[in-house]
């Protein structure tokens, strides 16, 4: 959104005090979706690291939630999510915006568990210290049973669980490893 | 492997538990020849730190030999001597690359960091054997330990000519007393305070001297402690005998230290009006710091002049006098130390003998009489100024 039309200065949308504010800064959010932003410099290039993510089988390295990503042709992608109760979620993903080195966007489509987008943002970092990377998502719980079971598991922690998953992408970028000190046979996968 | 474990509030016990393994490419194993108890460790030891889970291998200042190396580790070798920094960083983040390795953003493993971002505002980097908001990993007083990102952390030492008694101290505390010599910014003439005759508090007087100080004091009631800082050319005040800050004014012609350095921590002893109510608050959870000694650096520290904090503190604190702060214009330095910016500098005025640490070593015990250790550390503090674990002193015999 321009920041003109913003009467609270310069920061972002995600970080005001009032909810419809902050859906703002996300257009394909409606009322009701949980939404989830976050920023993190990572002192590597921008291209690098949009090239890493836009393989979307990636995702899973560093995600904690999702099981695996599969792709179905160039814009299109399966993912398959752990849920509530040993459940797992599953729905087809669609590119919706993808400028190399900059930005990459998606929706899933119709028929999802778990309707959501995401955005990932690429930009320089003004003052040399590599690049910010700003990832917004929202999704909106289903109205059931298990509905209610994966708001309470995703809406209780969303901010928490995405820090970790972005905390995790830059430890893999800049160290080529994801630190754990779990014990070997419960350490999670980095190599 | 045998390792300490914490169990609980005061209870620690050496068991036999898994020998650690590679996990991540730039991992190495350490063969752990020596391990010493840090007065940080009290700190877990009494419970002052939150997020210890019982079973937890304490220990963050250790040295051994390397024994496994992971498929990423382009630096360490096979049987390389190495010193250990208690800090863990990944040597290429923003704060790596500034030297604050005290500050890495990538140590502490992703689902260890929300406590620190909560309590500090970001999350903290790792650390060996010292709680889960430091990051969980099992620490070095134990046979083994796993180091990750060990291409940044250890600094090789020569094989011969040298004892580990020598160099085991580059792990935290030398690097620690210098980070909190050097962070007093000392200019000629200077006049420089250090509140705790502990392991650090003598290593700053020393490092003090180094960098050129004028006059050391030195504050504390241990009488072995204060013949150490003696013993390294600093005057000593017995806090149980004299009021300190008179006692400072006096001993600086009315103009007070130039420099004053905390090197006690959040646990400080003495019976003042302001301490009493700091222990009442603690117990009944209302602060979870006791300042006493930091109120009193503040107070005593003269207008315009430096104040280092070495000390750890972990929460919050009561009654701190920001008013004296501000009106005289101090400028604070604090942090846990940035280690591996101090080691190759500090192994090398260890080599050409002009840092002696051996000195501070009162004790030298098996691993097997870790607990031992601990229990006489806290009760016998004059007496037991630094104890060294060496796992397999007593062997073969083992229990």
């Amino acid at each position: 959104m321009d920041r003109k039309d913003q009467d609270w200065g310069d920061a972002p949308a995600s970080t005001h005090k009032d909810k419809s504010a902050q859906a703002a800064g996300l257009p394909a959010a409606e009322d009701g979706d949980v939404l989830v932003a976050r920023s993190v410099t990572i002192n590597r290039s921008r291209h690098e690291l949009y090239d890493f993510w836009r393989d979307f089988r990636n995702l899973p390295l560093f995600m904690e939630n999702i099981e695996s990503v599969a792709l179905i042709d160039a814009d299109r992608s399966h993912w398959r999510v752990k849920g509530p109760a040993d459940s797992t979620l599953e729905w087809d993903s669609m590119l919706t915006e993808d400028i190399p080195g900059e930005v990459l966007a998606w929706t899933s489509v119709q028929g999802a568990d778990v309707p959501n987008t995401g955005r990932i943002e690429f930009r320089d970092s003004s003052n040399g210290r590599g690049t910010i990377v700003t990832a917004t998502i929202a999704y909106e719980p289903p109205a059931s049973k298990l509905g209610e079971l994966i708001a309470k598991l995703f809406g209780r922690e969303p901010k928490i669980q995405a820090r970790r998953d972005l905390r995790r992408f830059k430890q893999l970028m800049e160290t080529g490893e994801i630190p754990t000190s779990a014990p070997p046979e419960a350490a999670p996968r980095s190599e | 492997m045998r390792a300490l474990t914490w169990q609980g509030k005061t209870d620690v016990r050496v068991e036999t538990v898994p020998d650690p393994g590679i996990v991540n490419p730039r991992d190495a194993i350490v063969r752990i020849t020596s391990t010493a108890i840090c007065g940080s460790d009290l700190h877990l030891y009494d419970h002052m730190i939150p997020g210890m889970k019982s079973g937890d291998i304490l220990g963050h200042e250790f040295m051994g030999e390397v024994v496994e190396v992971g498929s990423g580790n382009q630096k360490l070798k096979v049987g390389d001597r190495v010193v250990v920094p208690f800090v863990i960083a990944c040597g290429q983040c923003f704060f790596c690359r500034k030297q604050q390795f005290a500050a890495c953003d990538n140590s502490n493993p992703a689902d260890k960091s929300d406590p620190s971002e909560m309590a500090y505002g970001y999350s903290m980097a790792a650390a060996f054997g010292y709680s889960h908001l430091t990051g969980g990993y099992s620490g070095g007083q134990a046979e083994y330990a796993r180091v990750p990102y060990s291409d940044v952390g250890p600094i090789v030492v020569p094989d011969n000519g040298i004892d580990d008694d020598e160099v085991l101290f580059l792990s935290d505390i030398l690097p620690t007393g210098w980070m909190a010599a050097d962070n007093c910014d000392i200019e000629q003439g200077d006049v420089v305070a250090v509140w705790g005759c502990g392991p650090v508090g003598l290593f700053a007087i020393q490092s003090a001297f180094v960098m050129g100080a004028h006059r050391v004091i030195a504050i504390d009631h241990h009488p072995r402690r204060l013949q150490l800082a003696q013993n390294l050319g600093a005057e000593v005040i017995d806090f149980e005998q004299v009021q300190v800050r008179e006692a400072l004014y006096e001993l600086t012609g009315g103009i007070g230290p130039d420099a004053c350095i905390d090197a006690v921590g959040m646990e400080s002893h003495g019976m003042s009006p302001d301490n009493i109510l700091d222990h009442v608050k603690v117990k009944t959870f209302m602060a979870t710091d006791r300042v006493h000694a930091l109120r009193q650096v503040i107070m005593a520290t003269r207008k315009g002049g430096r104040v280092s904090i070495p000390g750890v503190y972990g929460g919050i604190a009561d009654k701190f006098p920001i008013g004296a702060l501000m009106e005289k214009g101090l400028t604070i330095k604090s942090g846990q130390t940035h280690v591996q910016k101090y080691t190759k500098q500090l192994l090398d005025l260890i080599l050409e003998g002009k840092l002696d640490t051996t000195f501070l070593i009162s004790h030298r015990l098996d691993l097997e009489d870790a607990a031992e250790g601990y229990r006489n550390f806290k009760e016998k503090q004059n007496e037991y100024t630094k104890v060294v674990l060496k796992p397999g002193l007593k062997a073969p015999t083992r229990h």
